[in-house]
Formats: structure tokens, sequence, C-alpha cells
């Protein structure tokens, strides 16, 4: 069996691992780029705790084959701080109680970043809807919307004091 | 010295504030360790063969291809685990469940193991493994497997609590009753006598995170075990016990966990990782895929459900009866016997007799599910209450505050209730806005109480004092939803320091001693309670400290405001010494400062909850919508609100899901169906309204701050009370849960036709 070479980039880092080619973008991740805040839970493209961006566009890495990402752009949790700053998604879901296990926020962190990078304001159901490929067992999804519904308006207040800026 | 574990009425400096947990921030980066991702040198890749038959006789398991093939370090089958039970039949049944032995009783028991060097070479050496079944009649409903005609799932089990003794084994594992009175005389006192049917369906926990364990057994016989579990101690002495470890010697580690409600609370899998490790030499890493999960850890019971009530024209119960049947799977449990326990809980009888059946069945072995047992029963005995309260012209919360339990009563169960929140939460409903807000067409409004007895149990707890005066709490009940941060509440809240200067942590096996399951809502009940009690002995050892610093008798210091103080005119010129201060000191006075508790919590204090929900109905496809829920709970005290209400609105919506989608749908063959989540569909973000709480607080007068448990609760009344709501929508009421469109429109067309 002949394993793949994939060159990649994954959050802002040039990646290279070499891989079988039936291999998921999920499993490089996870056990060979060592970036486990990325989680399988069902591995079927049902459950949203595999969220990355490729590209800016949000997936499932466990319904990608890693050779389809030679030479894309791979975005997971793990890229979110910056500067050592939390993200005021990860802050607001630490806030707001967004969050009990954890093993869906990843995922959903991912995705809300995804949702408000193109849509900064949505409505509650504009966030629900964008949020339904992620299952999240603990919450209720309450404090989850409530916490991405501040983060959105943080987000708002800081972009037009840069702009004044 | 006994603690005194009495209610005080005390007021909070620290308990009440809703404060960042401390393993936020692990969380929200990705750098939290869960299940399965842990990773030690060398580890192989575990995977699992199962039965893809309900119900079948294994009559040779050839291994020998999958054991020459390269890369393949071990191959597992029961041979590989010898009975070492000494005729315990519990753990004896644990045992099977984690490999069959001779025969498989469902779809997906484990029949025999891999570990190999990677992930495609485990997954080929399973299907170089050959097995040889000889299929047998199953049974997979509980009351067909009631008949006596029925295939026996197996042939050890007489049904036990009835005499004479059977001669013959039955899937009746066992039959149970509760109540006290008189019912006949009850019924025949009633003006008015309501009777009906229910079948509830099996639903799983469905927590995100599947099973996952890492397994390290070295060739000196001793072990280390990391995996996702709610109860590392319990599963260190199941474990140790199967295998034949000494309990010293397996260091059991549970890493973070992504969701259990109950279902990580057994054993399913572990030792079959140990086994695998031990053959192999070397660390093996066992992961459950979701199919797995379904198929091979446990869901909940099935149920059928026969409930009769009869009532004066006033509006008093005066009989109640239920007959519960409840499918355990392929093991026997006593589920049946606790939906008996809980199903009349929330009522002041005074007649009343439930009778609860176990039921074995071909289905995977029946796990706890978050207050394990009540919302079946509570879907039947609530729907009855509301059709009752409509014969009866009387509305259903009246008709509830009528015949609430209340502080005295005797429950249908047995003990008599101290003070209890069904009243009160009744009450709350009657008040809330949420009754008085306009309905439109096709929408119905429904409430419905709940009950859970919670539990307290073995807790141990250590609190180190460090000098520069933070302090490490390490607890050994699992942190399944913010209980670290409620924990370093109480004790910032007992030394009278921040909560900023206690760090938490859960300390694996080697580190502290015996712990309990976290289970029966008793994180923060039973820990915090070890906690209140460690952090006051360090409180001890430091007066003696100040006492020693000042050179004063002991007697002469109280603490307060987070330090000691010396009282007493003689000492009126010393300024007190904080916490800190004498930590500082403390390599000095006698070395470092610690806490400690050990103690078995009794007296969790029961728990009622009361639901209001509004659904809207389509007529047309019959798919039925949550469009407002409010939650109502006694939580006793509330140490975190914001992780009360998560717990409150996290079991409403896992009810929600019970109500109205998810079911295990097995085939005629006797296989499930829908092993996914696509085909078993949980609540997504985009199914549910905001959940509104309201916390309130009757103090258990059996904890110093009046905790209760508050985790269960929540899942028991959603079932009935949207089925009330369903009613009062469209008209036509439902007595099969799930509430699925196809029933529901079944339903309307019978109403249309009829
Ligand atoms: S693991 Fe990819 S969607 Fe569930
Ligand atoms: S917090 Fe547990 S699954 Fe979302």
């Amino acid at each position: 069996m002949s394993s793949v070479l994939v060159s990649t980039t994954i959050n802002g880092d040039p990646v290279e691992f070499a891989c079988p080619p039936e291999e998921t973008l999920l499993d490089s991740l996870r056990d060979r780029v060592g970036l486990t805040g990325v989680k399988e839970g069902c591995g079927t493209g049902d459950c949203g705790s595999c969220s990355v961006t490729l590209d800016g566009r949000l997936m499932c890495s466990c319904l990608v084959l890693s050779a389809e990402v030679e030479g894309k752009q791979v975005g997971t949790v793990e890229g979110m701080v910056q500067n050592g700053q939390l993200h005021p998604l990860q802050e607001s879901f630490i806030d707001n109680a967004a969050l009990q296990c954890g093993i869906c926020t990843p995922g959903f962190l991912v995705a809300a970043n995804a949702l408000l990078a193109r849509n900064a304001n949505p409505t509650e159901t504009e966030i629900r809807y964008a949020l339904a490929g992620n299952l999240c067992r603990c919450t209720g999804y309450d404090k989850i919307v409530r916490a991405v519904q501040v983060a959105s308006k943080e987000m708002r207040k800081k972009s037009k004091k840069t702009k004044k800026k | 010295m006994g603690n005194d574990t009495s209610y005080t009425d005390q007021k909070f400096e620290q308990v009440g504030r809703r404060v960042k947990r401390p393993d936020g921030v692990d969380k929200v980066t990705g750098r939290a360790k869960y299940g399965a991702d842990a990773y030690a040198p060398g580890q192989l890749v575990g995977l699992i063969l199962r039965s893809p038959h309900a119900h079948a006789r294994i009559k040779k398991i050839d291994t020998s291809k999958a054991e020459k093939l390269a890369g393949v370090k071990a191959v597992v089958t029961y041979d590989d685990l010898p009975d070492l039970t000494g005729g315990n039949r519990g753990m004896m049944d644990i045992l099977e469940n984690c490999m069959a032995r001779g025969r498989a009783l469902y779809d997906g028991h484990a029949v025999a193991a891999v570990a190999a060097v990677d992930k495609t070479i485990a997954k080929r050496a399973l299907k170089l493994i050959k097995v040889t079944y000889e299929k047998l009649p199953h049974v997979t409903d509980v009351d067909e497997a009631m008949e006596a005609d029925a295939p026996v799932v197996q042939d050890f089990v007489f049904t036990s609590g009835v005499e004479p003794k059977p001669t013959k084994p039955s899937n009746v594992s066992g039959i149970s009753q509760f109540g006290h009175g008189d019912v006949d005389a009850g019924f025949a006192e009633a003006d008015v006598i309501v009777e009906k049917s229910y079948k509830t369906e099996q639903t799983h926990q469905g927590y995100i995170e599947p099973h996952a364990c890492l397994a390290n057994m070295s060739s000196d016989g001793s072990g280390e075990l990391w995996v996702t579990t709610q109860g590392h101690f319990v599963f260190r002495n199941v474990c140790s016990t199967l295998l034949g470890i000494d309990i010293a010697k397996l260091k059991v580690t549970a890493s973070e966990i992504g969701g259990g409600f109950g279902g990580k609370t057994h054993v399913w899998m572990e030792p079959v990782a140990l086994v695998l490790s031990r053959k192999a030499n070397r660390p093996v890493k066992l992961v459950m895929t979701r199919d797995e999960v379904f198929k091979a850890s446990g869901p909940t019971c099935s149920t059928s459900i026969d409930v009769k009530i009869g009532a004066k024209k006033d509006g008093t119960i005066t009989a109640a009866s239920a007959n519960l049947r409840y499918q355990n799977g392929a093991f026997p449990a006593n589920w049946g016997m606790i939906g008996a326990m809980t199903a009349y809980a929330c009522y002041d009888l005074k007649n009343v007799k439930t009778v609860g059946y176990d039921v074995l069945v071909n289905r995977p072995k029946v796990a706890a599910y978050r207050a394990p047992s009540a919302p079946m029963a509570a879907f039947g005995v609530e729907s009855t209450m509301d059709l009752m309260a409509g014969k009866l012209g009387m509305d259903p919360v009246e008709f509830r505050i009528k015949n609430a339990a209340k502080e005295g009563t005797r429950a249908s169960y047995g003990p008599v209730y101290g003070p209890i929140g069904i009243g009160p939460t009744l009450e709350a409903v009657k008040k809330h806005p949420h009754m008085r807000a306009k309905l439109k067409k096709n929408q119905g409004r429904g409430m419905a109480c709940g009950f859970w007895f919670n539990f307290g149990g073995q807790t141990c707890t250590d609190l180190n004092i460090g000098v520069d005066g933070t302090v490490s709490l390490t607890v050994g009940t699992i942190d399944v939803g913010g209980s670290r941060a409620s924990l370093s509440l109480i004790a910032a809240e007992e030394l009278g320091i921040d909560y900023e200067q206690v760090k938490a942590s859960v300390a694996d096996t080697a580190s502290l001693g015996h712990n309990d399951m976290t289970e029966g809502s008793r994180g923060t009940f039973s820990s915090g309670m070890a906690t209140i009690f460690a952090a006051r002995n360090a409180v001890e050892v430091m007066k003696g400290r100040a006492a020693k610093m000042w050179d004063i008798p002991v007697e002469d210091v109280v603490w307060e405001n987070g330090g000691a103080k010396a009282t007493g005119k003689a000492h009126s010129n010393l300024p007190p010494l904080t916490l800190k201060e004498i930590a500082a000191k403390s390599p000095q006075t006698g070395g470092p400062i610690a806490g400690h508790n050990e103690t078995v919590a009794d007296n969790a204090g029961v728990s009622f909850a009361s639901h209001i929900c509004d659904v809207e109905v389509d007529p047309e496809t019959g798919s039925t919508r949550v469009i407002r829920y409010t939650v109502v709970q006694d939580a006793g005290k509330a140490i975190h609100p914001d992780y009360v209400e998560g717990q409150f609105q996290g079991g409403a919506a896992q009810g929600i899901g019970w109500a109205l989608n998810e079911e295990y749908i097995y085939g005629k063959d006797g296989t499930l169906q829908n092993p996914g989540f696509l085909d078993y569909r949980i609540p997504v973000c985009s199914d549910l309204p905001f959940i509104d709480t309201e916390i309130l607080e009757i103090p258990n007068p059996n904890h110093p701050y009046g905790v209760r448990g508050v985790g269960e609760t929540s899942i028991v009344p959603p079932l009935a009370a949207i089925g009330n709501a369903v009613s009062n929508a469209v008209g036509v009421r439902l007595n099969h849960i799930p509430m699925s469109p196809p029933r529901i429109l079944k339903a309307l067309d019978e109403q249309a036709g009829g």
C-alpha cells in the first residue's frame, strides 16, 4: 500500500504528511498533525464536531479525504486564538456558559465563526439554521445561541472602532 | 468526629456567582483531552468484531488468518477473558456483555477483537476472523417477550418476586410492587375512573463523544487505563475483578468526558482494551464508532405501561395504579422496578399500587439514562392526569396542586417526604406569564410534573493549600457539566477567599480514595459536601498554625473573612492573619496545610420539576414544533446558576427529542435499522426555541448549603408535557412515544374518519 504525500496549510502554517489514500482529513488532523481539538462524534457527516474550514468554507473533516486538501488552507479551532488572545466567540462561550461537556464546542466555534464571517449580524433564526449541522446533547442550544449573539455584537462594536481609527 | 450535614441558613459571598469555569479555556481552544485524545508511544489500534445477528449460537471462531496478518499484534475472544468472577452473576453479565460467550445476544454484541499497528490493518484483520453462527429465534418487543411461547433470552433467569419460585426460566427477570392503602376500595369510592395504556420506544443518551479508552498493561501485571467515564474508581474495581488485577495496580485516569447522561456509568469495552494490551504487550487505543455506540452501548428501556386513576368530582384522587413493563435488553436489571417507584412520586395518595416488570429481550444491555425509568412512567401518569382533569372539568394545574405531595406525605415508594418542591413548582407554573400567552391555530399548551430521587454515595475529597495561599481542590467525581466551578465556589466560600484562588481538578484512582459513580445527580451534592468538610478541616489546621505564630492558645483563634482572628481582650493588639500569610509561614509552622474528607453522602434530597410547553402541529405533515418551553425546578440551592439552568435546558431538550423523534427501530430480523445520527435524529439548534428556566430553592435539610441534585429531573416531564400540548393543539391524544409525524398523522386521520 502506498501513501500519498500531502502538502497543505493548517492554521496558517505549512504542514506536510504522508497518509493512506483513503484516510480522512479528520484522522490525519488528529493522528498525524496532533490537532485533537477536531473531534469525531460520528464519522458520517451528521454531528459537526469535526468542523473545519477549507479555503474559508465550513466542512465536516470526516467527509474530506486528506489527499483533497493538497495546496489548500485548512482552519481548525486551534487557529482561532490570535496573538495569544481568545477569539470573541471563545470568550463569549465561556462567559455565557455555552458549554457543558465541551465536546461539541470546537465544532460550534468553527461553524459560528464561519457564519459571522459571512453575516456579521445574524438573527436568532439565522444562527439556529447556520448551526443546525452541529449536534450538542448537553445544552439544548439555548446558551450557545445566546453566546453567538453576544459575540457578534462584540465583534461589530470592535470592527466599528477599528474603522473609526 | 461526625460532620454536621444539617442545613444552616447562611449568607453566601461566593456561592451563587456566575463565575467562569476553570476548564473553559482548555475547552474552547481544543486543548482539553477527551477519551480519544490520548496517545502513547507504540500504541496499537483496537477494533471489535460484532454479531450481525439478534440471537445466535456461536459455533466456531477462527482467528488463525487474522493472527497471521502482518501488523496484527493480538486477537482476543472470550477464551482470553476467563471467568474470574467467583460466581458473581452481575460481574459475569458485564463480562459477557463485553464479549459474547458462546451466544450472541443482540445485534452488535462483541464477538472478537484485534489490535494492530494501524487502522487499515486492524480493519483487514477483522474481516479475516471467521465466525460460524447458528441463528436462534429472537424477540425485541417487551410485550412479545412476556408471552408464554417467546424465545428465552437467558436460561439462568427465573422470575424473582413471585411465590412459589418458578421452575422454568423466563424473560421476566423480576416483578416488584410498591404502594399503600387499598386500591380496590379507592377505585370503588371514585366518581370518575380513567384507564389508559401507553408505549414508549427505546432511546439513546446520545452523548456526542463515543466511548474511548487507552489501555496500557505492563508485563509486571500492573496497568493504566485512560478512559471517558462517569466513574473511574468503579471502572477500576470492575476491570480489576474481571481481569484479576490488584486494585492498587490498575491506575485509571478519567479523561474529560464528552457527555454521559448515565451511559458512561457502565463498563462496555474497557476490559477488552486491557486484555488486548496485555496480550500484545503494547498500549491499545479502543474507540467506538457511532454505529457501535448505538448498537452496543446502553440505550434506555422501551416500555409498555397501563395507568388507572380514580377521583372524586371535587378532584381528590381516591386511587391510582399502574403496571409498568420495561425491557432491559439482554441482561437482567431493575429498570421496571425503578419506574414503578417513581410513577406516582409527585402525588399525595391514600391508595396507590404500582407493579414493575423487568423483561429481557434481544437488544443491547440497557443503561441508565438521566433519571432512568422515570420519564416513561411520568408519560403514562401525567397524560392520564390531564385526561382526568379534562373529565372532571378542572384546570390541569389546579388538579395537580390539589393532589400534590407535601412535607409529611408518604411517597408511593415508601418514605415520608421532608420539605419538597412539587407544590411550589406547580404554584410557580400557575403564576408564570407563559401560562397566559396567546396561542394561535394548531397550537396547544401542555404541562407535566416530574420527580427524581437523587443519590449521594461514597465520596473522597482533598484540599491542599500552597505556600502562596492558592488552593488545590482534588475531587473524585467526574465533571460532567461545570462541577469544578461549583466545587471551587464552595471551597472559596468556606475558606473566605476569592473563587480565583481555588483550582479544582479530578484526581486519578492512584491519587485519591474511592468515589462512587457520578450518577444520581450527585456530583455537586456529594463532592460539595465533602469539599465543605475538607475545607473546614483545613481551617482547623490553619487556626492551629495561627495560634502557633501568635503563640496563643488555639481556643482563642477564630476564622473570619478568609483569615485567623485572635479573640479576647488579651489579644486585641494582634492584627488578623490572612490565609495567605499563614500559608507562607507553613514550612516553619508544621509543614503543608491540607484538609481531607471521606464520607458517604446520604439524604441527597428528592427533586421535583414542573414544565410548560407550547407546540404547533402541522396537520398536513403531522410534524410538531416546540415553540415555547419553560422549566421550573427546585434546586435546593443553586451553587452556580448558569450550570443549573444548563442542566434544566439540556434535560428538557433530550426529553423533547424523545417525545417527538428519537427511537430505536428494529427490523423483523431483530437488527437495528437506524444506528446513526442521520436516522436517529436528536434535536438540532433549529428545532428548538430558547428554553426558559425558573430555579426554585427549597433547601435540602440534609446539606449544609441546602443543595439538591439538579441534573436529572428535567428529562422527566417533557414527554407528557408535549403529549398534553399536542392533545390541546389538535385534539388527538398520542399514547405512543415518539409522537413522530406518521403517528400524529395517523391519529389525525382516525379522528377525521371516526
Ligand atoms: S465526525 Fe464529522 S460530522 Fe460527525
Ligand atoms: S456541551 Fe456537551 S455536547 Fe455540547
